[in-house]
């Protein structure tokens, strides 16, 4: 029981500076919620139960032009996709024996930054661990979320485009550090920024909503990528 | 056109973000082998992100230069590993004081 207790204390230290960057980032979530019109209590709940920067992003863009149901499951599998990789690594990171319930709920709490601090905690990681980070910081995401929506509309307008740069910043600090280990990460971004931005502006293609364009570009350029430049086989690969 | 409705789009949301999480856990016994599919699956959240920074970033500001001013002082910030809040912090600072 007392070190149980530790675990708790250590996740809710671990815990509280990812909770302050997210509560930043999720008020200009809530910015982009509020263009699709969703009220406060729905972005709370929706950011609560799944806490996925880019997936909330791309399914509001979605909802703000009533897009079809099936755009959105295509949106959440891709923009997702990198839990199911954060996922399976994690599972060799919880003791055997442990039931299937606590699995189960440590795989929801996977986020990139609890994924990152479970994974670095040195043994098994405790599901007790896991479950205070995730609890502290998934309050304050939903928190920031519904403030962004509330106050998005009453801040000026400079202000509200201003903080949406917020999300962007916090992809390119989540895709672009990572160049350093991997020059084909490198390649990969650059064909992605080029044939993202083609496709905005091409004929019939630029026609796409941003969900399709997204989910199609990341199939294609992950594809060929993991073709051409595979992954080293001795190299672990969940990073 | 019917009106779709919001409380389902978040039921979506919710119930397919967390099953990609869940089914690793449930039937992943060792670890992947398949090389193409663990080279896909390391590719994918790098991509999927940058598609949706560019060209989105750029038209998310009145004129393009603030967005794309932004951009590249987010890419040199997240370079230097500054980290997600100074770097988040970086991009909104520059495209208050521009536009």
């Amino acid at each position: 029981m007392a070190r149980r207790k530790q675990h708790i204390i250590h996740g809710l230290r671990d815990g509280i500076p990812i909770a302050m960057g997210y509560f930043a980032v999720t008020f200009s979530l809530g910015i982009i919620a509020a263009r699709a019109g969703l009220t406060a209590p729905e972005g709370f709940l929706s950011s609560f139960f799944t806490r996925a920067s880019a997936g909330e992003y791309g399914t509001y863009t979605l909802v703000a032009v009533q897009a079809a149901y099936v755009e959105v499951i295509a949106m959440c599998l891709v923009a997702n996709l990198r839990y199911m990789l954060m996922s399976a690594a994690l599972s060799q990171k919880i003791a055997p024996g442990t039931s299937w319930f606590h699995r189960i709920l440590m795989a929801c709490c996977v986020t990139d930054e609890v994924f990152g601090i479970s994974i670095a905690h040195p043994g098994y990681t405790p599901p007790a661990y896991t479950y205070s980070a995730a609890l502290i910081s998934t309050l304050f995401w939903a928190s920031g979320c519904a403030l962004g929506i509330v106050a998005g509309s009453l801040l000026p307008q400079p202000m509200v485009t201003a903080l949406s740069m917020s999300l962007y910043g916090m992809f390119l600090a989540i895709i672009i550090p990572p160049v350093h280990k991997d020059r084909n990460v490198l390649y990969a971004l650059i064909a992605s920024f080029v044939l993202s931005g083609l496709c905005a502006v091409a004929p019939n293609i630029g026609e796409w909503s941003n969900g399709m364009r997204t989910v199609v570009l990341t199939i294609v350029i992950s594809a060929v990528a993991a073709w051409l430049k595979p992954i080293k086989t001795e190299d672990d690969g969940a990073a | 056109m019917e009106q779709h409705s919001i409380l389902i789009y978040i039921l979506l949301a919710i119930v397919i973000t967390n099953l990609i999480r869940v089914i690793p856990m449930a039937f992943i016994k060792g670890p992947i082998t398949n090389r193409f599919v663990r080279s896909f699956l390391y590719y994918v959240p790098y991509v999927t992100l940058a598609v949706m920074t560019f060209p989105d970033m750029i038209l998310a500001t009145p004129t393009p230069w603030p967005g794309l001013i932004a951009l590249l002082a987010g890419i040199i910030a997240a370079w230097f590993r500054l980290g997600l809040f100074p770097v988040a912090a970086i991009c909104c600072v520059i495209v208050y004081l521009l536009i």
